[in-house]
């Protein structure tokens, strides 16, 4: 029986064809070293599988259901809809995934203390619930901007026990935290494990994250036979970092007949500049140690990323999205800022759904697309619940709601 | 990349260390920049590191992140520090490296990056996020026309450090300290002990530099007991901000750097 977590890809030296690669100081390269070596023993090891299943059943609620979204469906002339229940996970997204099954590494690689960035602050309470849990030190590094935006979830990191550290340099969002947790643990190396949150970042962790998220996909492809006796015809994902994407997509990679579509953030709109789609608008670069598509000027310095969402506001991408990208095995859309406020607010009505504003986009992807997919059954991946957004909408809405 | 040969060879042969100065190209106008390294030779530097500003410098502290932040406002890109360099080369032949993120360098294009970057009169790249494995593209384009200076940590295994030492040129940049550039009042208690085993690795291949968190007389001269040379930035480039290119900064630069200097050779 193949492990839940051996996800195939990427190559020698962590390529996903020409993406991904190692691009951090030299400090950290045995850290890398340490890490992969972990990540390649215990994904093969029963144990560590078998106690890893546990949490996620016990603690973290799964298997997240495959909801038929039927009103949603009739709104939009769908045949069917699916929404893969990734918002009723524990702390409220899939981001607990990763952080349980790095957390429970972290403890078998003897680090006393662990640090993450995060931008929404979905990943930074997933990060600080699993160090709870395992009784791990936690510090998390998030933008003075997102802050501000994601007050509640700053307080919620609080009340788990990590402490929050405000980052006022660059673009203060997810970009600079992302910086600053690098910084530390290039400091820090000896006994910190770093959570990073997503598929980015030097090899392996693009690969060990989507190990841990595809437990998504795996779960889907199970229901999906269940429910509607087949695999579905198109999926769904918003595409920040990508690590929701990959969850759910990378089980189905070898299905041909499954169409896979990752929605970026088009924020103000592509042609406005004031956006976060790389894979949409952006080139091949160098950011937070990998080789990606990436927002970037002539001279190859970072651009600022924009979206409503704090979860999708990064210059950046995973180098998998970038590999399924140019085979054209996945295609890439992107909506804006307005598409996917009006597709949030049409899941609430319809379904009685609160998505989250990141999850938001993936909707509005299928709303965008929907004279297309008539007759198709289609899965979304609503990767987290909206809670954490309702300060933001009340406050685009005109209104305020005590914080 | 002879210029860097022929440095360490001279200095060899007068039994002194090196001294190799930092400053943030561009910081805080390129206008700025050969005026300033004017001073830095003056004052008794070997080699010259411009650094080339980056949006993320995720291996800098604060000092040389606003460094960066001030050389970017000011409008500072690669191809304007190559030009600068021509320039400088007019009437200089300090030995001149280039410390830049790899990103605006693989955006720039590797290919024309060491065709201009020689034609120019640069002597070397320090890249700090391009590790071993990743720079060999880099190297096998750079060939004998610029070192591609390779850097080592205390966490690299002497097995790898081997293998830095055998692909590198010009000489090893060794990180002091587990961390990030930035001043410190106390380098690591087991530096000396580090310095002893890298040398051993280092002899005979590659000069060996320290860098990192060396600032005053006392930690050059300490470390320059046990390498080849010195690596100073931070404590530069803070004079640079607070006094910018003008008569008092250039003339409190030139001092800073003669300081170090006499403390190499006293």
């Amino acid at each position: 029986m193949s492990s839940t977590l051996t996800g195939g890809r990427p190559g020698p030296g962590g390529y996903f064809g020409p993406y991904g690669g190692r691009f951090v100081p030299e400090t950290l390269i045995a850290a890398l070293d340490e890490l992969e070596a972990a990540w390649l023993r215990y994904r093969e090891d029963e144990q560590f599988q078998a106690e890893l299943d546990a949490w996620l059943k016990d603690y973290c609620g799964r298997p997240t259901p495959l909801y038929r979204a039927r009103r949603l469906a009739d709104d939009l002339g769908i045949r069917e809809i699916y929404l893969k229940r990734e918002d009723l996970a524990h702390t409220g997204a899939h981001k607990i995934n990763n952080t349980m099954g790095q957390a429970l590494l972290a403890v078998r690689m003897g680090k006393r203390r662990v640090i993450a960035e995060t931008g929404a602050g979905q990943h930074g309470v997933a990060t600080a619930t699993a160090a709870a849990l395992f009784g791990l030190e936690c510090e998390v590094y998030m933008g003075e901007k997102d802050i501000e935006r994601q007050a509640m979830n700053v307080f919620r990191m609080e009340l788990l026990g990590t402490r929050v550290i405000p980052v006022t340099s660059g673009s203060r969002t997810l970009k600079d935290a992302a910086n600053e947790a690098i910084r530390d643990w290039v400091t820090n190396v000896g006994d910190t494990h770093y959570i990073l949150g997503s598929v980015v970042g030097p090899h392996p962790y693009p690969a060990l994250v989507r190990d841990f998220q595809r437990v998504i996909g795996l779960e889907t492809r199970v229901q999906a036979r269940q429910v509607c006796g087949r695999l579905p015809d198109v999926i769904y994902a918003c595409v920040g970092g990508g690590s929701n994407a990959i969850g759910i997509f990378h089980p189905f990679i070898g299905d041909q007949e499954v169409e896979l579509v990752g929605v970026e953030a088009a924020g103000e709109g592509l042609e406005s500049g004031a956006h976060s789609a790389p894979l949409c608008a952006g080139d091949p670069g160098l950011l937070h140690g990998s080789l990606s598509y990436l927002l970037q000027t002539e001279d190859g310095q970072i651009r600022e990323a924009h979206s409503v969402s704090a979860g999708l506001d990064y210059p950046g991408v995973g180098p998998e999205h970038s590999w399924l990208k140019d085979e054209g095995r996945a295609r890439y859309i992107a909506v804006t800022d307005d598409q996917a406020l009006a597709a949030l607010a049409r899941l609430c009505r319809t379904e009685g759904i609160i998505p989250a504003l990141e999850s938001a986009h993936a909707v509005a992807g299928v709303v965008a697309e929907a004279a297309r997919l008539r007759d198709k059954c289609v899965v979304i991946n609503l990767s987290g619940r909206g809670d954490k957004d309702v300060a933001t909408l009340a406050a685009r809405a005109g209104r305020e709601v005590e914080k | 990349m002879k210029r860097i040969e022929n440095c360490y060879e001279n200095l060899r042969k007068s039994g002194r260390k090196a001294l190799i100065t930092f400053i943030t190209a561009g910081d805080p106008g390129l206008e700025a920049t050969p005026k300033l390294v004017a001073e830095l030779e003056a004052g008794g530097a070997d080699i010259i590191e411009l650094g080339v500003p980056f949006s993320d410098p995720l291996a800098d502290g604060p000092t040389i992140q606003l460094a960066s932040n001030r050389a970017l406002a000011a409008g500072t890109t690669l191809s304007g520090i190559l030009e600068t360099v021509a320039r400088i080369r007019e009437n200089s032949q300090v030995p001149l490296v280039l410390m830049s993120y790899y990103n605006p360098l693989y955006r720039y294009g590797l290919e024309r990056l060491v065709a201009d970057a020689e034609a120019c009169g640069v002597d070397g790249l320090i890249v700090p996020d391009l590790p071993l494995e990743e720079a060999a593209g880099l190297r096998r384009l750079a060939a004998s026309r610029l070192a591609v200076i390779p850097l080592a940590a205390p966490t690299t295994p002497p097995e790898r450090l081997e293998k830095i030492v055998a692909a590198g040129r010009g000489f090893l940049y060794y990180v002091s300290v587990t961390g990030i550039t930035g001043a410190r009042t106390e380098l690591p208690a087991d530096l000396a002990a580090a310095l002893e085993r890298v040398g051993k690795i280092v002899a005979g291949c590659l000069p060996l530099a320290v860098g990192f968190g060396i600032s005053t007389p006392e930690q050059a001269k300490a470390v320059a007991a046990r390498a080849d040379a010195v690596i100073v930035g931070s404590a530069l480039v803070k004079i640079v901000a607070r006094y910018g290119a003008s008569r008092s900064g250039c003339l409190e630069l030139r001092n800073k750097v003669a300081e170090l200097r006499k403390a190499l050779d006293g």
